[in-house]
């Protein structure tokens, strides 16, 4: 498999970095040359072998439904790059 | 150079427990260090005041208590990936600049609770993606090593805890933490001379680890000695309730646990190690490293890790997939950089981001964004965790016959900057004989085995079973005991 | 039950709806962070370094949210998954911090299920059952306002983080009575079960809507999806608009595209979100910083131990207990008035006649009075007191009535009110006689024409001796003596 320009924009957008045609073109070349490589993996016999879902084995812990953390929004909003009135900020978002 | 940065972390909590000198000392000492080391550009952020307090706390504590933290006094680095409090915290990435979390890291909290103090923080290659350092806003770390042609040319540190490695083979640290997500402790240990491990999966908790890849990213300590890579990994290691997939298993004392006497162990050699084009120096230390061991009491054998070719691969298909996830929270929203000027959200976006993102950080979203994207995510990413399977039982086969394994640890001692960085695939193969254990979430060590025909090191690679650290650091105490590495970098800067 | 019908110019169409709706679980803290989900704080103060996604923050489960989502699953008869695990889906979006929603779409926690619906409620044979394909656990989203600033939006991530059940159904309706039913019954059984309030106006229940059209029985149309819409009236006119949308576009020569639409509730119409073309691609993959999560059968167990009646086993039993199917189908559609009409039978009130009076009169009275039952000025003891005295025959039901207006108005129990009106009806054979022999002297005219045969006039000479006795006494003594005296 490997990818043109149109699916490199598409990538692009759906990763919402802005990129100029020229990085864009700079970037297929690179990225198809990445994807020839990681290919081989096709020719991996993987019949009826399960996809790992657990590093190590081990159960998942669930926490006590209790409230300890909040109210904290002085840290919450200390870096924001515009915080206003206890809110984030941001482009106005049409609906 | 002071004495004291030369000394071991044990060495100094001796000198410390006898009163030989002061914690106060200690740190001033690697504060001049850390100045004196700037051409290196180990450091991003520099914290003398914070070590300073932290060893006259230690000080103090010493001096009116007997109950002292097992790091008081100790002065660490930590890589720029940890969540510090208050200072700094950018993960190597202009998207991140100016961002003061407001919490410590776990493993940051554990080092300091212990008593250490901390110099600054450690340039990393950008979101630890990279081998060399070169990724980094900051710019690239510099090795204090230089070939023994007589020229000097500047040398990389391996990375991405490439601040790190410097840093303790320096003299700029005694210890330091790294992280380890493809080999990102193990190689630049490599590089520089130093021990670097990277524990179990799960053993270190994540919280407050900038994430690069979750189901990988490993905390570690790096350090002078295999002893002083055990008293930090004491300290590190443990359950975290706020880390789903932290292990609720006890911390081992791995340090009263060291012992080089290998009798009984069988050390497995996997075949499928010997690659082509890796150099014969590399293999011949390889040789030399088996000899080691079994003059330690192990009994040498071969095994077979027939996946070994596909581990790259499989590596360059998950880490890039959960990258594009993990790193989807960079939106200038909430905190780090955010472009403005631009009229929609989502221009705010894509302009945000494609200027605190540097070209390997790209890349691999993109990539990442790509194998997970419709029509493509069986072919590439569920494939990825099925190879990832046989990688894992690879593992589990051959330690039925050998208790740990040894390999080299990269393909090469270190190159010069600039060397790799137009070849993202000749980078990506620095990591070839460390992916396979991050994959199956082994415990795995580089120690120093000796140098190269250019004078620069080279490192030998232990991977244990689950949950063996002490297995790990065993057979990497006896190769430093029979290795005989004391070489140090010429102080140039 | 008859079908329900688009009539356009080339014929009739059939509407085909399935439903997805996401019912906020309720629980204290939220589904993967410790902060609070009470709704209406100050924005941005129930919010956690890990549900404003802190770099290096990481999600640990609520238990509480998981038992709730598997005995939601237990309510609507489906299968529980032991093995389930938690999805990314990735997005960007200004109320969505981490980039991503951690969701379940590989493996969600509850598989198939159904629901049987009363799609009228005063006609029994109109059960219907809608299938639910699946219902899986994932976050909600934070909230954005708009109106605040000329050019910015406000992020509040107060409900960011907050535990939602996406309950889906299989596209099993065919009209907005069967939709609106569905949705009022799944809301019913989410309530009783307690694992979502229900309520619409605060966001804790909203529903996806999907609709298409076809010709009867033909083939699937192409569907559109109208987004979060918050209430069964909405929801019903959704149905009906888009029906008729779609059919107008593909009468006309048009195409229904496949896309997301919003309704607005102001005009009573939807309009397109976003079309096919720019829909997203959300990359699910296994969210690596959660294992799977695995159930054994002690949990499941007292899962199940837990549950309440459910309303279709509450509407057999008091069928069951002489109960019309009616009222049985009223008493149970809510279950704060289910669990007062239970309390009304074990404080010993006769099932029958207690569901009437409970239909009738104290739905009539708050009704008037816009109160709850859950606030009713009567409670359930004091009501089963009032119809013992019915019962006994004490009062006669317009006796009860004025005493239940005055026990409304002042909260005293029923036989004080007897007591200190004086209210009682009397059975006292002697008191009746004596009245009705003077109302027989004073209507001689009456008395010969209904010995003539007027049989009719019985009723009036009972409403005289009711109204000379100030309605006390007991109805059937004063039956029994006019005929005695008469015949
Ligand atoms: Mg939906
Ligand atoms: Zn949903």
């Amino acid at each position: 498999m490997s990818v043109n320009t149109e699916q490199v924009r598409h990538i692009a957008k759906l990763a919402r970095i802005a990129m100029s045609d020229a990085q864009i073109e700079a970037l297929v070349p690179e990225l198809n040359n990445i994807l020839g490589w990681i290919e081989q993996l096709s020719q991996v016999d993987t019949e009826g072998v399960e996809p790992l879902t657990a590093v190590i084995e081990q159960k998942l812990r669930l926490r006590d439904d209790v409230i300890d953390d909040g109210n904290v929004r002085d840290k919450v909003l200390a870096n924001a790059p515009n915080a206003q009135h206890g809110f984030f900020a941001v482009p106005k978002v049409i609906e | 150079m002071s004495e004291l940065t030369t000394k071991t972390i044990a060495d100094l909590r001796e000198g410390l427990a006898a009163g030989s000198f002061s914690a106060r000392e200690v740190a001033t000492a690697y504060n001049s260090a850390v100045e004196a080391g700037r051409p290196l550009n180990a450091y991003t952020v520099e914290t003398p005041e914070i070590a300073l307090a932290a060893a006259d706390a230690a000080d103090q504590a010493r001096a009116s208590s007997d109950r002292i933290g097992a790091l008081a006094g100790i002065p660490l680095g930590i890589k720029d990936l940890f969540a510090t409090e208050g200072v700094e915290t950018t993960a190597g990435s202009t998207i991140l600049k100016g961002f003061k979390p407001q919490y410590e890291s776990t493993v940051s909290g554990k080092l300091k609770a212990a008593g250490a103090g901390m110099l600054g923080k450690l340039n990393m290659d950008e979101f630890a993606m990279g081998s060399s350092n070169e990724t980094s806003a900051f710019g690239p770390v510099i090795s204090p090593w230089r070939r023994n042609d007589g020229g000097n040319v500047a040398l990389t540190s391996g990375g991405s805890s490439g601040g790190s490695a410097t840093a303790v083979s320096a003299g700029l640290a005694a210890g330091v933490t790294g992280t380890d997500t493809g080999g990102s402790i193990r190689q630049p240990a490599a590089f520089t001379g130093i021990c670097g491990i990277k524990p179990t999966y799960g053993r270190c908790s994540r919280w407050g680890v900038v994430a690069f890849a979750s189901s990988l990213d490993q905390a570690g300590p790096m350090a002078k000695t295999v002893r002083d890579c055990a008293i930090m990994l004491e300290v590190m290691s443990g359950f975290d309730k706020k880390d789903s997939t932290s292990l609720d298993v006890p911390v081992p004392q791995w340090e009263a646990g060291l012992s080089s006497n290998l009798k009984g162990k069988r050390v497995g050699i996997p075949r499928e190690y010997r690659i082509d084009g890796v150099p014969a120096e590399i293999d011949a230390l390889w040789d030399k490293g088996v000899e080691w061991l079994r003059d330690a009491g192990a009994e040498p054998v071969e095994i077979s890790l027939p996946h070994t070719a596909h581990a790259l691969p499989t590596y360059y298909i998950i880490a890039p997939a959960e990258a594009s996830s993990d790193l989807a929270r960079y939106d200038g929203v909430r905190y780090g950089l955010r472009e403005e000027g631009v009229k929609t959200l989502d221009d705010m976006y894509a302009a945000t981001r494609a200027a605190g993102f540097g070209a390997e950080v790209k890349r691999r979203i993109m990539i990442g964004t790509y194998v997970l994207s419709a029509g493509f995510y069986d072919a590439y990413f569920t494939k990825a965790q099925k190879v990832r399977t046989l990688i894992k039982r690879d593992f589990t086969d051959a330690f039925e016959k050998c208790d740990f394994i040894l390999t080299p640890t990269a393909p090469s001692a270190a190159f010069g900057l600039a060397e790799k960085m137009s070849d993202p695939l000749a980078m990506y193969l620095n990591d070839v004989f460390a992916v396979p254990a991050s994959l199956a979430g082994l415990p795995a060590m580089s120690v120093p085995g000796g140098l190269d025909a250019q004078g620069l090191p080279l490192g030998l690679h232990l991977i244990g079973r689950e949950l063996d650290e002490q297995g790990v650091l065993n057979a990497a105490l006896a190769i430093e005991e029979r290795a005989g590495f004391t070489h140090k970098a010429e102080k140039w800067w | 039950m008859t079908d329900y019908r688009i009539h356009g110019d080339t014929g009739e169409w059939e509407v085909v709806i399935g439903l997805e709706v996401h019912a906020q679980i309720v629980s204290n803290a939220k589904l993967f962070s410790g902060a609070a989900t009470a709704f209406g704080a100050e924005p941005n103060t129930q919010v956690s370094l890990v549900d404003a996604a802190m770099p290096g923050m990481l999600p640990v489960p609520n238990a509480e949210c998981i038992r709730q989502a598997v005995r939601t699953g237990m309510a609507v008869g489906a299968q529980i998954n032991k093995w389930s695990r938690f999805d990314r889906k990735n997005y960007f979006y200004a109320d969505l911090p981490q980039g991503y929603q951690i969701s379940q779409l590989y493996h969600p926690i509850v598989g198939e299920g159904a629901i049987d619906v009363l799609v009228d409620e005063k006609d029994e044979g109109s059960v219907k059952r809608i299938g639910i394909e699946r219902i899986h656990v994932e976050q909600d989203a934070g909230k954005l306002m708009h109106d605040q600033h000329p050019t910015m939006s406000y992020v509040d991530l107060n409900r960011s983080g907050v535990a939602l059940m996406e309950i889906v159904s299989r596209p099993d309706m065919r009209s907005p009575a069967e939709t609106g039913a569905y949705l009022r019954k799944l809301r019913a059984i989410l309530r009783y079960v307690g694992s979502c309030d229900g309520n619409m106006e605060e966001g804790s229940m909203r529903a996806d809507v999907n609709v298409s059209v076809r010709k009867p029985g033909g083939e699937l149309g192409t569907r559109t999806e109208t987004k979060n819409v918050n209430s069964v009236r909405f929801v019903m006119a959704v149905v009906e608009h888009e029906a008729r949308r779609q059919v107008e576009m593909i009468e006309s020569g048009g195409k229904v595209a496949q896309e997301t639409r919003l309704f607005d509730p102001d005009k009573g119409v939807t309009r397109t979100l976003r079309s096919k073309e720019d829909a997203h691609d959300y990359r699910y993959f296994p969210d690596p910083d959660l294992l799977p999560v695995e159930l054994d059968d002690a949990f499941l167990e007292s899962c199940r131990a837990s549950l309440p009646e459910l309303p279709d086993a509450k509407r057999t039993r008091f069928e069951s207990l002489g109960i019309g199917g009616y009222n049985a189908s009223v008493l149970t559609a809510e279950v704060e008035t289910a669990r007062w009409f239970d309390q009304l039978l074990d404080a010993g009130a006769r099932p029958p006649q207690a569901a009437n009076w409970v239909a009738s009169e104290l739905f009539g009275a708050l009704n008037r009075m816009g109160r709850s039952v859950e606030d009713s000025p009567v409670s359930p003891q004091s009501a089963a007191e009032l119809l013992g005295l019915v019962a006994d025959g004490t009062l006669s039901g317009s006796l009860a009535k004025q005493v239940f207006e005055i026990m409304l108005e002042n909260g005293q129990s029923a036989s004080a009110v007897v007591e200190e009106r004086g209210l009682k009806q009397t059975s006292d054979t002697g008191a009746i006689d004596t009245i009705i022999d003077d109302i027989l002297s004073a209507n001689a005219d009456k008395v010969s024409q209904y010995k003539a045969g007027k049989e009719a006039l019985f009723g009036f000479f009972v409403g005289q001796t009711m109204k000379a006795m100030a309605g006390k006494a007991n109805p059937g003594v004063v039956n029994e003596r006019l005929k005695a005296k008469l015949n």
